[in-house]
């Protein structure tokens, strides 16, 4: 009661003052706001650059791919990394590699595998059936064409890591491990920091900065230089595809099984 | 009372619901005992502050962060006009955004695996509890 009572006064002062603050604030939707034209609703503001030079630069019309692959590169990358290490902590926390199974205890998947226990899968279980692929397909799609529509490597990763979710969810976790096994989601997320690392480090062998993809021009034989960083921009996508797609499966299937990858919801 | 709704709430009105939100968030963060619902507490934190930021890259009557192909194309051969800035959002919060989701559902999951091995080790996600556990062990050695 009383962490209570000390939480609604200290709350109420913090949300008077940032309250009081609001008022200096730009207008809701103001184009002018120093966020979206610059100090003093002038013409120099990050966004402003973005949104003027970004086809120009990299050949790329959603500007939310351009900016998240390749003016802001670095950040990218070591956010790919922090949902790697994410992925690695749950699985130094939670996983346990001893087998500790008492031979008494019944298989919880086994006595769900009679046809009672299968009952009321039925339509759950053929419906996902029928879904998985479309779902996994259109991942593909918004990774693929992040470059013209909505879309990119963090989507349709967190599409594709929920395609092996849903076969956890309405089959068993045993299914979904059969399709991408522990050593697979494991290996597939270094993967993706390697694809990402890689993209982003063959520059430096043209003798150009890290993730400058126009470098890769030679090598991947385009006209200009925008077209190969519009190809460098998916290399990148790749990459996070692949991260995040192995690291949402693995949080799942480790905290839903407490570590041990066996049994399941 | 009237005039004060319409010039400091109205207009500013994505703050008010920003700081309201937060303030929900810090509020469990604090009084919850429950590790699960402090951890809930932060997630509605982080959904004031993915608010706020989108929210800044707003403009009026302005359409999603993507050129379309025929204003782009004009712009490549010097036709200045081609690209209204007041007619496309602001790309850079959505940019930060984006990977903030993505990170905070991750760090999330790590949150959760650390109070299943709390609830393995000491039987309750209560925090007065699990203190007083600890503190137990500490007087044993």
């Amino acid at each position: 009661m009383k962490a209570k009572i000390f939480a609604s006064i200290a709350v109420t002062i913090t949300g008077a003052i940032l309250l009081y603050a609001v008022t200096d604030f730009p207008n809701f939707g103001d184009p002018r706001s120093p966020a979206n034209a610059g100090v003093g609703g002038g013409s120099s503001s990050a966004s402003l650059y973005y949104i003027e030079n970004t086809y120009r630069d990299t050949k790329v019309p959603n500007l939310v791919t351009a900016i998240l692959a390749d003016y802001r590169g670095y950040d990218t990358l070591f956010e790919t990394v922090v949902i790697f290490t994410a992925g690695m902590a749950i699985f130094a926390i939670l996983r346990v590699l001893r087998n500790e199974d008492a031979p008494s205890a019944p298989d919880p998947e086994s006595t769900n595998r009679t046809i009672d226990g299968d009952h009321h899968r039925i339509i759950v279980g053929i419906t996902c059936r029928i879904a998985v692929p479309l779902v996994q397909i259109f991942a593909l799609y918004v990774v693929a064409h992040g470059h013209h529509s909505p879309g990119g490597g963090f989507q349709g990763g967190v599409m594709l890591g929920a395609s092996f979710i849903l076969i956890a969810l309405s089959g068993s976790l045993r299914d979904a491990l059969a399709r991408f096994s522990e050593a697979s989601y494991i290996r597939l997320a270094s993967l993706g920091i390697l694809i990402y690392a890689g993209v982003a480090f063959l520059p430096l062998v043209f003798g150009r900065n890290f993730v400058d993809y126009g470098a890769l021009r030679g090598l991947l034989g385009t006209e200009g230089e925008e077209m190969a960083r519009s190809h460098g921009i998916f290399g990148v996508e790749l990459g996070v595809a692949f991260t995040v797609m192995a690291v949402m499966f693995a949080i799942f299937a480790n905290l839903s099984t407490r570590g041990r990858l066996k049994g399941g919801l | 009372m009237e005039a004060f709704f319409k010039e400091a709430v109205v207009p500013h009105f994505n703050f008010w619901i920003y700081v309201i939100i937060m303030m929900i968030g810090l509020w469990s963060v604090i009084a919850k005992n429950n590790l699960i619902k402090k951890l809930i507490g932060l997630s509605i934190f982080q959904t004031a502050i993915l608010l706020l930021y989108v929210s800044l890259g707003v403009k009026e009557g302005a359409s999603i962060p993507i050129i379309d192909h025929h204003a782009a194309e004009r712009s490549l051969v010097g036709d200045a006009g081609a690209i209204n800035p007041d007619l496309i959002a602001n790309p850079v919060p959505h940019v930060l955004m984006l990977t903030a989701i993505v990170v905070g559902v991750a760090t999330l999951g790590v949150a959760l695996a650390l109070c299943q091995m709390i609830y393995k080790d000491f039987g309750t996600l209560e925090e007065d509890e699990v203190l007083q556990k600890i503190k137990a062990l500490h007087d044993d050695v």
